[in-house]
């Protein structure tokens, strides 16, 4: 059978909620092997709802559950002596490290990268923070909400049509976790890049990874319209001279039939003859005469079902989408065409579909060869059978905290 | 050994025939961590970037949204509609270790350079494919940008106030497409590395930003409900929203999720005696108030800047944040000091301020080490250095608009 990727890298994962814990999953899908190292009270994405059967419970929330597939989970407490003498142990072993510690708590926490590297030379440490590890914002305190607005982004969100209906509300973060993948996938990449490049060095390296410079290389484009256009971008404005959103009957459609073959396109699908107008034949007329075009466009839409106007028009080459909700994405044939889903069956949360990964790589596919670990539940394979303790050392461990 | 200043990918040469946003952005991060990207256009498929977006530019060299996208790239004319500018791909294939694009699905195969034909010159080229849909299934052919894959992939429907319209995100969603392909390229790439395999990688636009609201998805295939738009709410903490400041259109993003800090936070806003109103007194009550909790923090945020408020709040300890416009960013003292943004001299646009490098690698540092290329700027050292051909050859190529 075809390996992973990443077979054959150890990796721990010594992070917290998504944006650690993502960046290690993204190697551990592609076969990494990857410990999650947990506080003994575990992760606080455990206690992140939803859980499966809205029971609440530690191993039922769909955030830790899709965060750390296909990882191994031990626990071990940091903030002892012994803890960060065994979290260096398995340091030795490994390849890489993913951290999160907050700078000013990283060395209580055996986490600073002199003393990782003291450890093990050739490790790569990768390190992901809201604001990265240096400069004088370092220490400050933010969840993801506080990092996607620091990222400039959610100051130009949302643009049109909800603008012109809320003028005075405020900025709007990206929902659910989006901005800490965002960081998770920064990490992934560079610690990809330095595990080839110690192919050939044989040494590791740190790596920084700040939230905020993230979310600001992701609007490098709207940077550079202040930097070199001078235009001072807000929410207001924010929209399509023509197109755009538009509701249908059962959701919300976006079209931008931008260009004429776009547009012969369009008519073809909507039957409404107003449309026709010899006034928004050519683009400088659609551009001259957007809003009426919108309205002719918002009433016949309003009466379609999303995916079929989707499906009827996607095909001719106008760009047009609906927006999709969970259900949709899970229903979705072309999803299913590719098998993008996966299930996975738990031992406490049960058997559910997962989104897998968007890159097919025949010669070595991402697998799903375990769920998200159970609190502790590799204790004994990774601290017996790796770093040697006999199972009463584990139980002394247990009784004194340790892990 | 490795150059110290070259970065970890130094030694790759990817053939690049992306244009846009998504695909450059994916090149432009295997670039700054050393890779040497020949990003390949011609007159009859200029990068959308050389007109510029919002703004449009004259002539080929003007844009600076083509820079700030193609940093480090060498740029080629090569006319892939001509069968000698075919050939010449294939020729350069045979020298690059990875080939990326972002044509639509079946493009490279018409044009005679598809994944087969690469193979047959190199057999362990690595070709990756980033198209909306990806290359196979009922919707592969349909067009897609930014926008689409945002409502598609099911981020737009959960962005948005509770009781508004999903939202529209745009170039971003192109540049974590982008972003997405970079892991792509650099984990085949370390594949090919350890097995000597190359391997078609197909890639789906939308997928990427279904996979960014994954743990969504997995409340619906759990519990059967479909999550909602929470504006910037949080399920469990409050406060945890944005707040309205002194100026006009000025914000700044409060979140608590402890009980010290929810102390902290009332003692900053000179309201000791809100920690134990009954009202606020626990996490649940506060959740359950959070809209009268939401007056009172404005009262105090509605008298401040947003920097003013936020220093005063995490001095506290309490997580807060401007909601930064990109005037904020780029006059960001933390950013500044960690030398966030570059400045890049292009030889025509002159003097250029860019958002820099995103990650910092401590001993084979990533880098910006040119602007982005002029148009066929490097046809000389590509065909004439890299793929050896005499003086003569490039000009009679270059008359007869293959490399044009």
């Amino acid at each position: 059978m075809s390996k992973g990727v990443f077979s054959g890298v150890r990796i721990l994962d010594v992070c917290r909620l998504a944006a650690g814990p993502y960046c290690a999953k993204l190697l551990a899908d592609m076969g990494a092997e990857v410990t999650k190292v947990e506080p003994p009270e575990g992760d606080p994405a455990r206690r992140y709802g939803a859980f499966a059967g809205d029971k609440p419970g530690m191993e039922r929330s769909a955030l830790f559950l899709y965060c750390n597939t296909n990882k191994m989970g031990v626990t071990l407490n940091l903030r002892t002596a012994t803890g960060r003498r065994l979290l260096h142990e398995l340091a030795k072993q490994a390849d890489v490290l993913v951290e999160d510690a907050p700078p000013q708590e990283e060395t209580a926490l055996g986490l600073d990268y002199g003393a990782l590297r003291a450890a093990n030379p050739k490790l790569i440490v990768t390190s992901i923070t809201p604001f990265g590890k240096t400069g004088p914002h370092a220490t400050w305190k933010a969840y993801p909400l506080n990092v996607y607005h620091g990222g400039g982004e959610g100051f130009l969100l949302p643009g049109e049509p909800t603008f012109s209906m809320f003028p005075d509300r405020e900025p709007l973060k990206a929902g659910g976790f989006v901005g800490e993948y965002d960081s998770g996938i920064y990490g992934a990449s560079a610690t990809a890049a330095a595990l080839y490049e110690r192919t050939a060095s044989d040494q590791g390296q740190h790596i920084d990874v700040s939230g905020q410079e993230v979310q600001l290389q992701l609007n490098r484009m709207s940077f550079i319209r202040l930097t070199a256009e001078n235009t001072h971008l807000t929410r207001a404005g924010r929209g399509y001279e023509f197109g755009g959103i538009f509701k249908a009957k059962n959701g919300y459609v976006i079209v931008r039939p931008t260009e004429d073959n776009h547009f012969e396109s369009l008519l073809q699908v909507v039957d409404d003859p107003a449309l026709k107008d010899e006034r928004f034949k050519a683009r400088a007329g659609r551009l001259k005469y957007g809003p009426e075009l919108n309205k002719i466009l918002a009433r016949w839409l309003a009466g379609q079902d999303k995916e079929d106007f989707y499906l009827k028009i996607g095909g001719s080459g106008c760009p047009a989408g609906y927006f999709a909700n969970a259900e949709d994405l899970v229903k979705s044939k072309q999803l299913i065409h590719r098998n993008f889903f996966t299930e996975i069956d738990h031992p406490e949360a049960g058997r559910f579909l997962y989104p897998t990964v968007p890159y097919k790589m025949p010669a070595s596919p991402a697998r799903y060869d375990r769920p998200a670990p159970l609190l502790g539940q590799h204790n004994a394979t990774v601290y017996c059978d790796r770093l040697g303790l006999s199972r009463a050392e584990l139980v002394q461990l247990r009784q004194t905290g340790i892990i | 050994m490795t150059d110290k200043q070259a970065g970890p990918l130094s030694g790759v040469r990817i053939l690049d025939f992306t244009w846009a946003a998504a695909g450059p952005q994916g090149t432009l991060l295997a670039g700054f961590l050393g890779a040497e990207v020949l990003k390949v256009e011609s007159v009859r498929r200029l990068d959308l970037m050389r007109r510029g977006m919002s703004t449009l530019y004259e002539g080929f060299d003007n844009s600076p949204h083509l820079n700030d996208f193609n940093f480090n790239k060498l740029g080629i004319r090569l006319d892939l509609s001509k069968p000698e500018g075919q050939k010449l791909a294939l020729s350069l294939v045979a020298v690059c270790d990875a080939v990326v694009d972002n044509f639509r699905p079946n493009v490279l195969e018409r044009l005679g350079v598809g994944y087969n034909a690469m193979r047959r010159v190199n057999p362990s080229i690595i070709l990756l494919s980033a198209a909306n849909g990806g290359s196979t299934g009922p919707e592969s052919k349909f067009a897609g940008y930014a926008g689409i894959f945002n409502a598609l992939g099911g981020m737009g429907y959960l962005t948005g106030y509770q009781d508004g319209p999903p939202t529209m995100l745009r170039d971003s969603v192109d540049l974590r497409v982008g972003s997405a392909l970079a892991f792509a390229i650099v984990a085949s790439l370390y594949h090919r590395r350890q097995t000597g395999q190359g391997q078609f990688v197909d890639m789906a636009s939308r997928e990427v930003v279904s996979c960014l609201v994954g743990d969504q998805i997995l409340e619906y295939t759990m519990n059967g409900h479909n999550p909602m738009r929470q504006g910037n709410r949080d399920p469990i903490m409050a406060p945890h929203n944005v707040y309205r400041c002194k100026d006009n259109d000025s914000w700044v993003s409060i979140a608590v999720g402890t009980e010290d800090e929810w102390r902290a936070l009332c003692r900053v806003l000179g309201r000791a005696e809100l920690a134990s109103d009954p009202r606020f007194a626990d996490a649940y009550a506060r959740k359950k108030n959070e809209a009268e909790l939401d007056t009172l923090i404005t009262q105090w945020t509605k008298q401040r800047t947003p920097h003013e408020a936020t220093l005063l709040l995490q001095k506290a300890s309490v997580a807060a944040m401007p909601s930064m416009s990109m005037d904020d960013l780029l006059a960001d003292e933390h950013l500044q000091a960690r030398g966030a943004y570059v400045t890049v001299q292009h030889p025509v646009l002159g003097k250029q301020t860019n958002v820099g490098v995103p990650w910092k690698l401590s001993r084979t540092p990533a880098s910006i080490r040119r602007p982005g290329p002029l148009f066929g700027e490097h046809n000389p050292f590509v065909f004439g250095e890299i793929l050896g051909l005499p003086k003569n050859d490039v000009e009679r190529l270059t008359k007869a608009e293959v490399l044009s």
